[in-house]
């Protein structure tokens, strides 16, 4: 297992130098620039200040000296500095990093508790008024787009009843925990509801096809009861689908979610890697996304690693 | 083997109410901060109209004053800085952080000749003497020296330079009063608007690498310090990408600001925005950087009694370029035409509820410089189609119209993707051209595509986009025939239209020295005419900033032009 591991973390290593040099090229490759946006918006911009802002920003150079001098300051544990932020990358990256994983590890545990509670009964009961109930859930989360759900959230519990914040982070001023959670609560429930559908399928169908084993109808048979023969027998049987699906829901823990976190003005990393791409911040873009590329790449690493664990009869070699 | 029943059924009963009841716990534990916290929402502001939140559409990135050039920026620090001279409401220059506007009639400006043969002039400037940084330091003229040294650093990250490269040199009287030492004497010789101070006391060390300053400036790494601010007020807290609070400048010796803090919070999707409006997350939104007309105008028709609206026309002139390398559009009676089959005024008034005023040449109406001696093109759809019959084109019994060589009169019409105000344009402009038989077809790109390379590139037949503009702006970068981007000039220029006028040019090197008001307004009037008669590009709209505000705000007046309403905050106040 050592070895697997070894390889796999080589594999990762490697892919992530060739996704910089991807990245780095389609962000290049993009036509236009936000200084260009600058000239056209400013009347008392000239050509030549557009011209001496580029040189200042290394933009007028060839787009490989400028992907090898970031590659070299990369190595160095220099990530660059970021010209949105009008900050270093390693202080600009932190609050995002932060906030988005508050954010979309509350959903992802909420949208996951809720999901093994519902798939798992569901499974229990296939076909029953219960199931059906469960199935139109999960069409209605898959179905309703972000945004509309977002709004609706906001115009009822914030504009309306005005219980909840609509907005942001924290109240202007600071408002401590209490507060922060208080915003908390429309963008999780908007990402939550929009993931519950997707990850109680795949629960209700593990769960179906663990319960219909020879093994659970063993444990049923010798006195073991329900509870024990779901979550003891059954669950550990389903959990290597549901480990997978969880591995690559880990990136989005780090990518963010640009449409929530545009409609609750809410500062994440969805936000940031959008706006760092689409303004030509080749340093920011590049260390949030390879980021998330990172994090994906090793929890599904982390994935493998754990079916030996749960599946006595896989081995790596 | 069979459960026991009876007891059985007792014991799976209770295990269940037992779930049940735990799960109850845990999610009354879960939401009891969120239950506890239950109120009416509101922007974390005081309700009493001590504070005021403001809504907009963009988080500011630098707050230096200097590097590079942002709306949202200069929004924020029109709350906390004080330029030397903007333009007002009223379009007039006036001072802000100086006492008197130099001019030839009080002896403060005084024109030079200069060794090169051309005409210069020193200005002499005195800093109002209770001018004092947030920290209590005073304005002096060492700030002025360092800001100078700043602006004409080319690896400083300014983003005017011109302003800086015109200044060639200054000469300190004594900590208040100094002269600068301009290379060109022009009309506008008394606007100094874009030398925005720095404070040498704090910055100072922070320049010591100039390809560095944008990195170390204070602006950047201790932005709360209230040493960098001398307006109103100063920046107490800034959370990246949500808001800006600022709270008054202790400092400060003008009339005292109404209210005891100001957020500015960004929130860019315009209908999150409505809703934080509606919600109280926020008290009004800038019409600087907040919804489209178009939104706006909807707003008020649902919420017309719940808040105030102030609609202002600016300097944004919303107009379509036509490529006159085009063998089409090279034909005057062709561009002729096409305005002619416009009804603006039914345009303005059906999507802008009459608030955008059409427009006839490149001049607002509320320009100094205006003259309403230009052409007038009233819809004419029947003069627009002689027009074309005089070009050679033929109307045919289906499809566009064709000339003798069987060509059809066919265009591409390009404007920003996703301007839902635009597109909404062009699909009325699609609709009333194709009555007149000229086929249109749209091709929208972003605008860092449009911007970056379409027109710069000139690859578009029209193009349908806005110049912003201040009062009196000579449009030399957009008429200049020196000024038409190519690949020998790499692509400098904003002239892409590609229009070659001897007289436009003769005319924009007259108006920018012309000294003489009236003559100057002769001028104006003069290049406006040439402008409406020849259209190079075919004149919409002055675009209209809409400013929603709660009915217990008073004396915020909009400016329309590019400096913002937070210049005047000290005006604003909250009636009981």
């Amino acid at each position: 297992m050592i070895r697997f591991a070894a390889i796999r973390l080589v594999e990762i290593a490697a892919m992530l130098v060739l996704m910089s040099f991807v990245i780095y090229a389609l962000i290049g490759l993009m036509p236009g620039d936000p200084i260009d946006l600058m000239l056209s918006s400013d009347p008392r911009m000239t050509a030549a200040d557009a011209a001496r802002l580029k040189a200042v920003y290394g933009l007028d150079r060839p787009l490989l000296d400028r992907y090898l001098a970031w590659a070299g300051a990369a190595l160095s544990g220099d990530l660059g500095y970021s010209r949105l932020f009008a900050a270093p990358v390693a202080a600009a990256l932190p609050p995002r990093l932060g906030n988005s994983l508050l954010l979309m590890g509350s959903s992802f545990a909420l949208a996951f508790a809720a999901a093994l509670a519902l798939g798992t009964a569901a499974a229990r009961r296939p076909n029953s008024r219960l199931d059906r109930a469960v199935n139109l859930v999960c069409f209605a989360g898959v179905s309703v787009p972000t945004f509309w759900l977002a709004l609706i959230l906001i115009l009822v519990f914030a504009a309306g009843l005005g219980w909840l914040p609509a907005s942001g982070v924290a109240a202007a001023g600071g408002g401590g925990l209490g507060d922060r959670l208080r915003h908390l609560v429309l963008p999780v429930a908007t990402l939550a509801a929009a993931s519950v559908g997707g990850y109680t399928r795949y629960v209700r169908a593990a769960m179906r096809e663990a319960l219909a084993q020879d093994h659970i109808r063993t444990a049923r048979a010798k006195g073991a009861g329900e509870l024990r023969v779901v979550l003891h027998h059954a669950l550990r049987s389903a959990l290597i689908p549901i480990v997978t699906i969880l591995a690559l829901s880990f990136g989005g823990l780090v990518s963010g979610a640009l449409v929530t976190e545009t409609m609750f003005a809410y500062p994440g990393m969805g936000k940031l890697v959008f706006d760092a791409v689409m303004g030509n911040d080749y340093n920011l873009a590049l260390a949030a996304l390879l980021l998330a590329t990172a994090v994906t790449m090793t929890a599904n690493l982390m994935a493998d690693l754990a079916y030996a664990w749960l599946d006595p009869r896989v081995s790596y070699r | 083997m069979q459960p026991e029943s009876g007891r059985g059924d007792r014991l799976r009963g209770c295990r269940r109410q037992a779930g049940f009841r735990r799960a109850a716990l845990a999610l009354t534990i879960a939401l009891a901060p969120a239950a506890s916290g239950l109120a009416p929402a509101a922007s974390g502001l005081a309700a009493d109209h001590q504070s005021l939140s403001i809504g907009i559409s963009q988080f500011p990135s630098s707050l230096n004053p200097n590097v590079e050039s942002m709306a949202a920026k200069s929004y924020v620090l029109g709350l906390a800085m004080r330029p030397f001279t903007v333009y007002d409401a009223d379009w007039r220059l006036v001072c802000l952080l100086c006492t008197t506007l130099p001019s030839f009639e009080n002896g403060l400006a005084v024109p030079v000749d200069l060794p090169d043969g051309r005409r210069g002039v020193d200005l002499t400037y005195s800093i109002r003497p209770e001018a004092r940084w947030g920290d209590g330091a005073p304005v002096t003229t060492d700030d002025v020296r360092f800001t100078y040294e700043v602006g004409r650093h080319p690896e400083s990250a300014v983003g005017n330079g011109e302003l800086y490269r015109r200044i060639a040199g200054i000469t300190v009287k004594d900590d208040k009063t100094f002269t600068l030492h301009v290379d060109r004497l022009t009309f506008d010789y008394a606007a100094i608007n874009d030398f925005v101070l720095l404070p040498e006391h704090l910055e100072r060390a922070a320049f010591a690498d100039p390809a560095q300053y944008r990195v170390q400036t204070r602006y950047a790494t201790d932005a709360t310090n209230p040493g960098l601010y001398n307006g109103p007020y100063r920046i107490s807290e800034i959370s990246a990408g949500s808001y800006v609070l600022l709270e008054p400048n202790p400092h400060w010796s003008g009339p005292s600001p109404a209210f005891q803090r100001i957020a500015v919070r960004a929130i860019e999707n315009t209908a999150a925005l409505e809703a934080n409006l509606l919600s109280g997350t926020i008290d009004m939104v800038a019409g600087e950087l907040g919804f489209p007309l178009d939104e706006a105008l909807a707003f008020e028709k649902r919420h017309a009694g719940g808040y105030d609206f102030l609609y202002k026309p600016g300097l944004a002139y919303e107009h379509v370029d036509a490529n006159l390398d085009n063998p089409i559009l090279a034909d005057r009676r062709v561009r002729q035409a096409l305005l002619l089959g416009l009804d603006r005024e039914a345009i303005s008034r059906q999507l802008f509820g009459g608030r955008e005023p059409v427009a006839d040449g490149f001049m607002s109406a509320l320009d100094p410089g205006y003259s309403p001696d230009v052409p007038h093109y009233n819809y004419d759809p029947k003069g627009a189609a002689a027009l074309l019959e005089e070009a050679g084109w033929s109307r045919q019994t289906s499809g566009p119209r064709r000339n003798a060589a069987g060509q059809s009169l066919s265009l591409e019409l390009m404007t920003t993707a996703g301007n839902r105000s635009r597109e909404l344009i062009e699909q009325v402009l699609q609709s009333q051209w194709r009555e007149l038989g000229v086929e249109i077809r749209i091709k929208n790109e972003p605008a860092r595509v449009m911007f970056g390379q379409s027109l710069p590139h000139r690859r578009f037949d029209l193009a349908m986009y806005a110049w912003i503009s201040s009062p009196e702006n000579v449009p030399r970068s957009i008429l200049h025939s020196g000024e038409i981007p190519s690949e020998g000039n790499g692509y400098s220029g904003e002239n892409v239209s590609g229009w070659r006028s001897p007289e436009m040019d003769r005319l924009i090197d007259a108006l920018e020295i012309e000294l003489d008001r009236d003559k100057r307004r002769e001028l104006w009037a003069a290049a406006d005419r040439l402008y409406a008669a020849e259209l190079p590009s075919l004149p919409l709209y002055f675009r209209s900033d809409a400013f929603i505000l709660p009915k217990w705000l008073s004396g915020l007046r909009p400016t329309g032009n590019q400096y913002p309403t937070t210049l005047w905050v000290t005006d604003w106040r909250a009636e009981p």
